[in-house]
């Protein structure tokens, strides 16, 4: 399996060479040799995974061992990959879509002081990301989860003289830490009773878990998922993750990175089965979380908050998915959000773009005629997410919302109020950004924004062919399964198979095409001539429901009050006033005046010195006699 | 002779030939190679030995023993196990790189002469097994960096040196105690007056004297690591200490302690180590969690090292009382670690004190946009602090977690915090410093090719040990797990009451 070492290698080395060369390759040479590296990464993910296809299905996990990485007791660990139908799926699209941003990033960056930078960090955040996904073991996919979110800090901050991009890329990385103990912990408990943590052992043997650590173990990971992939309580980041230049929300914030905690779960899918109240949980914070950010997104102002509210809701969804042991489904949305997601996120852009960094929808309007592709990619990348038949999101978000109805139908419920919301509040933005009145003049002082120069367009168009048509991947009926089957020898007994009725197979997807059109015509109506409708737009939901804000004034507020009360009361006085005597001969012999006193000092010691060259002295003699 | 003879030797004789050396001023910089010159053959020896030692392994290496005062038991009794292997290798690469660091000072002489003692006091410490040696190896090393402090030093370090020097002055006093009470109860039963830490190993002690023993020897080691409560010398310290006697204080002497914890209170108190296993542990985490909150609240970013020195090496306490294999090892791997981020560190902070005149992160700002390649270098270590996987700092981290996980559970649950609250104050501190815009138009010279020569070596060593931390690993775990398993096979203590245990200490064992 070499060539899985190439998907890994070729952003490796692109990394390396643009950290070594990039300032002297310059703009736009930097960018051209990280868009390279990455599509032949791409390439080489391509070849995996036609050599996978060559094998019998019951033999399509193949390893790459390079080295012994950790050992102490009876703790091993080795740097080694895994190439088997899951992680194929992940590298296929992550470097697919980073390919594309790659290439978009050389006309959205250009003129940045830091173009050679920027491509730096993304190479990083490639290789970082097909080490997540490609890792046999918890610690090596501990390394490129940690690896991504390093990178998502330097990128978020990219701008770093804004103080909002400096805060918002440490706040992503704290946040996320907060998930990284749940993964720490869940690795010990895996490494205590199963006596490894490789994959290749531990999920074969996950059935030899008790339950009640199975539920413990899921539920620790799950906590670190939902920091990665924003789920209810620790989405706030994501939000401020938006200070990032677009193009990075793109990769990291919506197709790839934010998904790892989803991918995680689904890796763990033998765990996970054994967890039934892991797992329901799970399926209840996914789908609240949908419901959640999706009413947020129906109120921001800004058009990256709206996208990166939907995101949320869209993990919500994939998390639903895993909850409910669809885990096809759930990596089947993760693929298509991937397209569409990305593709929203670089319409959006190349809105900005031409509209000098403006971010606000209320200064947009009337650029469907001025940006025809950007318009119309965004349009179908709506269709797609909003579930309108036959794009790919009818098919992906209906199989998770088919499961959760097999599994209880509230779930089902929420979700599909959840589906109205998404068609109503992209809808929205495509509105209000495109039609309507032109609110730009004063952003743009006099001149016509401009349709954007073809480096973006292409990726963009590409993005809108695979969003528009990757429900092909995995139609709903028998032997057009392709995804499914590719997939399910991963899953084996995990995946859960709910019957449903003849007349549920009908109703259900007709009732998500039903309401994906409702949302749309909802919006056309109240937004195709409106900018603004205040009551449509509630400040609770302007702020997020005031998470943040809350967690602002608690935990922000009061843990630096704590380390400053540590630091300029605790310590000096009590701690070192404390610490019995010492503390108190200190003062004592300061109190006898420093100059007396230090010569004490230096006179002990001097002595000292002498006295133990005496002593040497001696061994020496004695030695040599 | 071996290596371990030379080691010591070398230095030592630098130390004694540099007082003599009257060069005229124009040449004081010779005085400055000569420093250099022996800390690189230093380097060489210990890299040599670590190449010569024997895998799979966990009996002591390279031993020399000479019967030294032999009334009293003594001996010049040196050896090596894994342990002691990786911190003398620590201690070489410090060393040189502390001795380049040197530059612009007043007095070569004493700062070289200075240095070689300590140097020379450092791997005497590391390889000593003989517990009067090493005590005198021990308090050697107070000497130098008492004088590199108050005479070398910024701002009032005056006053920090004495703080220093009385705070581990009374550590040594209980050491001092200690090991003779424990050689003398020894004589008693066997009627065999040693020194000989294999000899005293075996010593059969009471309940509570074993208990008073332990603490004795674990206080001087507590405030030399430091270990929370013991700390508070330690931020007044290394926020005055020069930059190159701070790179050993922090890097090396900071694993003093924790080494003598391993090597004394482990080996000579397995059973008395099991049983006050919760109170270190419990000063563990509390340095770990505290450390971090202070750090936090710090302004200083000299202080703010030093505290998350202490939370860091909280990490390292756990590790060592936690009776694993994985905890031991990661803690030994952390000293290691720990020594190289900081050392790095501390160069780092002393440039930006040679620019700038000051630590105070809010008179700083921007320094970013001024100089890149020092931001990206500085975001390297601080990420190897945070514990990145990938950088040395997780490995060690990541395996004492672990350790203590499977044998103290509920500690590793608390301590996991550290892992968010370093993120917390590490990045909110980089943040301050370098991002924004900067605050005036002052230049910022970003690294010069001879700084740069300077952190590549430290550099280099927190990515290499990061992704192949195994040559190390593999030196370390037969000791480790040697250790433990002494540790955990010791017959548990007798019971006996605390007035006996005083008097038994009081006369020497006899009854």
């Amino acid at each position: 399996m070499l060539v899985l070492g190439l998907v890994i290698g070729f952003p490796l080395l692109g990394f390396l060479v643009l950290l070594a060369f990039g300032k002297r390759i310059g703009d736009p040479g930097a960018g051209w040799v990280g868009t390279i590296a990455i599509a032949l990464s791409f390439v080489a993910a391509v070849v995996t995974w036609i050599l996978l296809l060559s094998k019998h299905a019951g033999q399509r996990t193949q390893v790459l061992r390079l080295f012994q990485w950790i050992h102490a007791g009876g703790f091993h660990v080795n740097i080694t990959f895994r190439a088997d139908p899951l992680s194929v799926v992940m590298m296929l699209f992550v470097t697919g879509v980073a390919a594309l941003i790659h290439l978009y990033s050389i006309g959205y960056m250009k003129r940045d002081a830091r173009f050679h930078q920027f491509f730096v960090y993304l190479n990083l955040f490639v290789f970082s990301m097909l080490v997540l996904v490609t890792a046999n073991n918890l610690p090596l996919t501990f390394l490129g989860w940690e690896g991504v979110g390093a990178c998502s800090y330097w990128l978020i901050s990219f701008w770093f003289e804004r103080p909002s991009a400096a805060s918002a890329g440490k706040k992503a990385f704290i946040i996320n830490r907060i998930g990284d103990m749940g993964f720490m912990l869940g690795t010990f408990l895996v490494f205590e009773n199963l006596h490894s943590v490789s994959y290749s052992q531990v999920l074969p043997a996950a059935h030899r878990l008790p339950a009640g650590t199975a539920e413990a173990i899921a539920l620790l990971f799950f906590l670190a998922a939902a920091g990665k992939s924003a789920q209810l309580p620790l989405f706030t980041w994501l939000l401020d993750a938006m200070e990032g230049p677009t193009p990075v929300s793109a990769l990291i914030h919506a197709a790839t990175m934010v998904t790892a905690g989803v991918y995680l779960m689904a890796r763990l899918s033998p765990i996970l089965a054994l967890a039934h109240a892991a797992s329901t949980t799970i399926a209840i914070i996914g789908v609240v979380t949908a419901f959640v950010a999706a009413m947020a997104a129906t109120s921001q102002t800004d058009i990256k908050k709206i996208v990166a509210f939907s995101t949320v809701s869209q993990l919500g969804y994939m998390m639903l998915g895993i909850g409910t042991g669809a885990y096809v489904a759930a990596i089947f949305l993760m693929v298509t959000h991937a397209f569409y997601k990305a593709l929203i996120f670089l319409s959006s852009g190349s809105v900005i773009h031409s509209l000098d960094s403006e971010q606000s929808i209320r200064r947009m309007g009337a650029l469907a005629k001025l940006m025809p592709i950007t318009a119309w990619t965004m349009i179908i990348a709506w269709l797609s997410i909003a579930g309108v038949p036959p794009f790919s999101g009818f098919f992906s978000k209906g199989s998770i919302l088919e499961d959760a109805f097999g599994r209880n139908e509230l779930l089902w419920v929420v979700g599909v109020v959840t589906a109205l919301l998404t068609a109503y509040y992209m809808g929205r933005l495509v509105f209000v950004v495109f039609y309507g009145k032109p609110r730009w003049q004063e952003v743009t002082k006099g001149h016509e924004p401009h349709e954007s120069p073809r480096i973006m367009t292409i990726p963009l168009i590409v993005l809108a062919v695979a969003a528009a048509v990757a429900g092909l991947l995995n139609l709903p009926y028998s032997g057009l399964r392709f995804l499914h089957n590719w997939l399910s020898p991963v899953f084996g007994s995990a995946l859960v198979s709910y019957h449903l009725s003849a007349s549920e197979k009908v109703l259900l997807p007709a009732t998500d095409a039903v309401v994906a059109l409702l949302g749309v015509v909802i919006a056309w109506r109240l937004w195709r001539n409106h900018s603004e409708r205040k009551a449509l737009e509630p400040t609770v939901l302007l702020k997020g429901w005031y998470l943040d804000s809350f967690y602002d004034r608690t935990f922000a507020r009061g843990g630096t009050a704590l380390a400053k009360f540590g630091d300029r009361v605790v310590d000096p006085t009590i701690i070192d006033g404390a610490v019995g005597g010492v503390a108190w001969l200190f003062r004592w012999v300061g109190g006898l005046g420093r100059k007396v006193q230090s010569g004490l000092v230096r006179s002990y010691l001097l002595i000292m010195v002498g006295g133990i060259v005496v002593m040497l002295a001696y061994v020496l003699v004695s030695a040599a006699r | 002779m071996t290596v371990l003879d030379w080691l010591i030797a070398l230095p030592a004789l630098g130390a004694l030939v540099v007082p003599m050396m009257s060069l005229p001023p124009e040449n004081q910089r010779l005085i400055r190679y000569f420093g250099i010159a022996i800390a690189l053959v230093e380097l060489g020896l210990a890299i040599g030995m670590a190449v010569a030692f024997k895998l799979h392994t966990s009996s002591y290496q390279f031993v020399t023993k000479v019967h030294w005062i032999g009334a009293f038991g003594i001996a010049w009794y040196l050896g090596a196990d894994g342990i002691s292997l990786v911190l003398v290798l620590l201690t070489a690469v410090l060393f040189a790189i502390a001795m380049f660091t040197m530059k612009g000072v007043k007095d070569y002489r004493a700062y070289v002469g200075w240095m070689l003692l300590l140097e020379a006091a450092c791997m005497g410490s590391f390889t000593a097994l003989d517990l009067f040696l090493f005590f005198v190896f021990f308090e050697l090393t107070l000497v130098p960096s008492y004088f590199l402090i108050s005479d070398f030093g910024l701002g009032a370090s005056g006053r920090a040196a004495i703080k220093f020097f009385v705070y581990t002055f009374a550590g040594s006093a209980l050491l001092l105690v200690g090991i003779v009470s424990l050689v003398f109860i020894h004589d008693h039963q066997t009627g065999h007056l040693t020194f000989s830490l294999p000899a005293l190993m075996h010593t059969r002690l009471p309940k509570g004297t074993a208990i008073l023993l332990f603490l004795a020897f674990a206080a001087a080691f507590a405030v030399k690591t430091p270990i929370f409560p013991f700390h508070t010398w330690s931020p007044d310290t290394y926020r005055s200490a020069p930059i190159p006697a701070v790179v050993i204080l922090a890097g090396v002497m900071a694993k003093l302690g924790a080494y003598g914890l391993i090597r004394f209170n482990l080996e000579l108190f397995p059973a008395t180590s099991r049983e006050l296993a919760w109170l270190m542990l419990t000063l563990g985490v509390v340095g770990i969690l505290y450390g971090a909150i202070v750090a936090a609240g710090e302004r200083d970013l000299g202080r703010m090292v030093a505290y998350s020195s202490l939370s860091h090496m909280g990490f390292i306490v756990l590790g060592i009382f936690a009776f694993s294999t994985e905890g031991l090892s990661g803690s030994t791997l952390q000293m290691v670690n720990h020594g190289i981020y900081t050392a790095a560190i501390f160069l780092l902070l002393g440039m930006i004190y040679e620019r700038r005149g000051t630590l105070d992160m809010n008179k700083l700002g921007g320094l970013q946009k001024k100089a890149p390649i020092f931001a990206g270098v500085f975001i390297l270590v601080v990420m190897g602090m945070i514990g990145l996987p990938g950088l040395n700092g997780f490995v060690g981290e990541f395996l004492i977690l672990l350790g203590t996980f499977i044998t103290h559970r509920w500690w590793a649950v608390v301590a996991v915090l550290g892992v968010v609250l370093s993120a917390v104050y590490l990045l909110w501190m980089y943040q301050r410093v370098f991002h924004g815009e900067a605050k005036d138009d002052r230049s910022f010279r970003d690294l010069a090719p001879r700084e740069a020569l300077l952190l590549l070596p430290l550099v280099a060593l927190i990515v290499v040990l990061g992704v192949y931390p195994i040559p190390l690993l593999s030196r370390i775990n037969p000791t480790t797990s040697a250790i433990v398993h002494h540790v955990a096979s010791a017959p548990a203590l007798g019971n006996s009451g605390a007035p006996q245990a005083v008097a038994s200490i009081v006369t020497g064992g006899a009854k």
